[in-house]
């Protein structure tokens, strides 16, 4: 975009670079609000036809699709309040941690080709890196507060955020190892083509650390049945207790939008990204990276389909959300640390000798769809030729 | 005024991070809150984060971020805030010690700065200079192959890589789990002060319990002692 | 607006940075870090005074090793700086463990975390 304004339009690079960067980030501080509001009325309705109610109704007509603006209208008119005993600047400032961490993720999600805030060389670590700083805001709420309840939700939030960073990290190694690659534009790119193409397809290991990132994913954002922090049944709200008005709607939004951001995440790695199961685009001869009208919607469409995704993830989140009972916080250590961890390592090493014992990481009698983009990636903005990298390999080895 | 197209952003990136990063730091030494100091230590660390992926150090500016905020100061806070009782939120420090850190830190600032300036060349670098992104040579050489332009000029034009250290470091990441967690263990031994508290105590209990009870005293209290702040 | 500051901003902001501006900036953190440590009596503080001084002198590694802050024709450490500066944060964790290990096992048997307090040895 920056260079349609200096090239086409004639701005000035600094115009044009500011201009572009303040457009990227309103487009994305949308997505986490408006995503927020949407969600919120979605998880409503969806619990209601869970428990066999009805659910919000009548604000705005039919299905009661305006009940989160009227919510958002009644936080904001609430009275904000702050315990006596609070630390004043910390309990302020922690509901803003926790969103900039939340907002600060998307910069490297990439929606569709090119259709990324800032596309780093090591994208999926910087996602999961930040995501993992939500924390912070929390902990500071909960410390905060001068509350016990608040103090115990920020404690177990604390504990079971850095456990599960370690699965996490481990799942999301394995599509990084099968595409060479940290940049998420070019693992969501190495899965174009058919539904066979995507990652988690590619063979038996991938499949079942999908469901293990899923797991975990649920759990480094802290949705039920992972919701230990704002346990209400047993801690009032968790670290949230003391919060009230638009404080605690930070929290929400930073919340739904972390959930948004891993099932996004988990659409780019294993589910092809912007990349339909049925390549149409590529069916009718048009292709992404070229820049006229056509395949700009060609990319919209792309967008579409991750949005698409990544919202499917979330309901999944809320139908889980609302079928299982919460664990007890040992038992969410032993999911961890017993169960997620060692099926996490023994599949990345059981993909890894896939990669290596079959050739290409195809089984013996099958054969890769067309379509799919494997050379190259070493010509590509990683580094240098593959030849000149090829041959230093071969002078070490024997 | 400064013509906007004359200004190199990339510089204001800098000090706009670098004044982030260095005013944390001293707000680490000035304040007084263990906890605050936490704060302003994850802020310091973050800013110097964005550092690194201004000076084309990605991946070790994305480590940063994951290990040493995401993880080490997480167990930070976590101990601070087991420990966090009222009287130790805030210990003071005597004024003469505070002058006389300031006048070594004031010292040892000059000596660093006096070196930092002292090569012309470290002063002027060449503008628009481009890199290429480091992650993938990073990764081949913690594998063993270097493939970056430092091997031109090793014989064979391949330099060795860093291969045994980073399985050395992988071993010593093990050990430190395992000590840490035998360490930090919550049976208690008998020193001489538990068996004096447990003598004073009424004799059923037993030094196990008097240590559960002591510790979820110290959350409640710690708390207790925040409401009376 | 402010003629004697003005010049030295204009040039601080229209030239790109080098390594001098990282050198100082992790002297700053370096000092900072040092302060930390002879000041603080909170053992937790002293730990976070280790990680100032651990990443002043990260700044520096990842600083050398940049080919973007070199003079014309400059030499960069390159790969070596980024790999012991990746060393330096993994080693920092680990030890970031093992004290915070030591200092909850001697707020157990002491019931403090001043480090003036951690005299036992004392003749």
């Amino acid at each position: 975009m920056a260079e349609f304004l200096i090239n086409s339009v004639g701005f000035p690079e600094w115009l044009a670079w500011t201009v572009t960067a303040v457009v990227a980030a309103v487009l994305i501080l949308n997505v986490i609000a408006g995503g927020a509001l949407v969600f919120i009325w979605a998880e409503r309705k969806i619990a209601a036809r869970i428990q066999d109610r009805l659910g919000p109704t009548r604000t705005g007509g039919r299905f009661g699709w305006l009940q989160s603006l009227a919510d958002g209208i009644k936080l904001i008119a609430k009275e904000d309040l702050m315990p006596e005993g609070a630390d004043g600047m910390l309990f302020r400032l922690a509901p803003y941690v926790s969103f900039c961490a939340s907002f600060c993720a998307f910069i490297a999600l990439p929606f569709a080709f090119d259709f990324v805030g800032q596309r780093l060389n090591v994208g999926v670590f910087f996602v999961v890196a930040v995501l993992g700083l939500e924390v912070f805001g929390v902990i500071l709420a909960g410390y905060a507060s001068a509350s016990k309840w608040s103090l115990f939700g920020a404690m177990r939030e604390a504990a079971q955020v850095v456990s599960y960073e370690v699965p996490l990290g481990m799942c999301v190694v394995v599509p990084v190892m099968l595409a060479g690659s940290m940049d998420l534009v070019t693992i969501a790119e190495k899965q174009a083509g058919w539904v066979t193409n995507w990652y988690l397809f590619h063979d038996p290991f991938t499949f079942v650390i999908f469901w293990v990132y899923v797991t975990c994913a649920v759990a480094s954002v802290n949705r039920a049945p992972f919701d230990l922090a704002e346990a209400e049944s047993e801690l009032v709200a968790g670290f949230h207790t003391e919060y009230s008005g638009l404080r605690w709607s930070y929290f929400f939004m930073a919340e739904y939008g972390s959930m948004f951001l891993v099932s996004a995440l988990a659409a780019v790695l294993f589910m092809g990204g912007w990349n339909g199961p049925i390549p149409v685009a590529r069916l009718v001869g048009l292709s992404e990276g070229t820049g006229d009208t056509a395949n700009y919607f060609v990319r919209l469409l792309g967008m579409a389909n991750l949005l698409g995704k990544a919202t499917l993830g979330v309901l999944v989140m809320m139908w889980v959300r609302w079928t299982l009972p919460r664990l007890r916080i040992d038992q969410v250590m032993t999911t961890c640390l017993k169960y997620c961890t060692p099926i996490a390592a023994a599949m990345f090493a059981g993909a890894m000798l896939w990669q290596l014992m079959l050739p290409g990481g195809v089984a013996p009698g099958l054969s890769r769809p067309a379509g799919e983009i494997r050379e190259g990636w070493l010509e590509g903005p990683g580094g240098r030729s593959a030849a000149a990298r090829s041959s230093a390999v071969a002078g070490v080895l024997p | 005024m400064i013509p906007l197209a004359a200004i190199d952003w990339h510089s204001v990136f800098f000090f706009l991070f670098a004044a982030l990063a260095c005013g944390c730091a001293v707000a680490v030494v000035a304040a007084e809150n263990v906890v605050r100091m936490a704060l302003y230590l994850v802020l310091s660390l973050g800013a110097t984060a964005g550092l690194f992926f201004l000076a084309g150090a990605e991946f070790v500016g994305a480590m940063q971020l994951m290990i040493y905020v995401g993880g080490t100061l997480v167990l930070l806070v976590f101990g601070v805030m087991l420990t966090a009782q009222a009287p130790f939120v805030s210990i003071k420090t005597a004024p003469g010690d505070r002058v006389l850190a300031g006048v070594i830190g004031a010292a040892l600032l000059a000596v660093l700065l006096q070196s930092a300036f002292s090569v012309p060349e470290w002063r002027k670098p060449a503008a628009g200079r481009d890199g290429e992104p480091a992650a993938t040579p990073l990764g081949m050489a913690l594998l063993g192959t270097r493939v970056d332009e430092a091997s031109a000029g090793a014989p064979g034009g391949v330099r060795s890589g860093y291969l045994l250290p980073f399985e050395i470091v992988s071993v010593h990441l093990l050990v430190v789990l395992v000590g840490a967690a035998y360490l930090a263990r919550a049976k208690r031994r008998r020193t001489p002060r538990a068996i004096e508290v447990a003598a004073s105590m009424e004799p059923p209990a037993t030094v196990a319990a008097h240590a559960a009870v002591g510790r979820e005293g110290s959350r409640g209290g710690s708390v207790l002692a925040g409401g009376a702040r | 607006m402010q003629p004697s500051l003005s010049p030295l901003v204009a040039s601080l902001l229209t030239e790109p940075v080098g390594v001098t501006h990282y050198l100082v900036v992790g002297a700053i953190l370096f000092t900072a870090g040092v302060a930390c440590m002879a000041v603080k009596r909170n053992a937790l503080g002293v730990l976070m005074g280790i990680e100032l001084v651990l990443n002043g002198a990260n700044v520096n590694f990842v600083a050398f090793a940049s080919p973007y802050l070199q003079a014309e024709g400059g030499k960069s450490l390159g790969l070596d700086g980024q790999a012991i500066a990746l060393f330096v944060i993994l080693l920092a964790a680990a030890e970031a463990a093992v004290a915070l290990a030591i200092t909850l096992n001697f707020y157990n048997n002491h019931a403090t975390v001043d480090v003036d307090r951690a005299d036992d040895l004392k003749g």
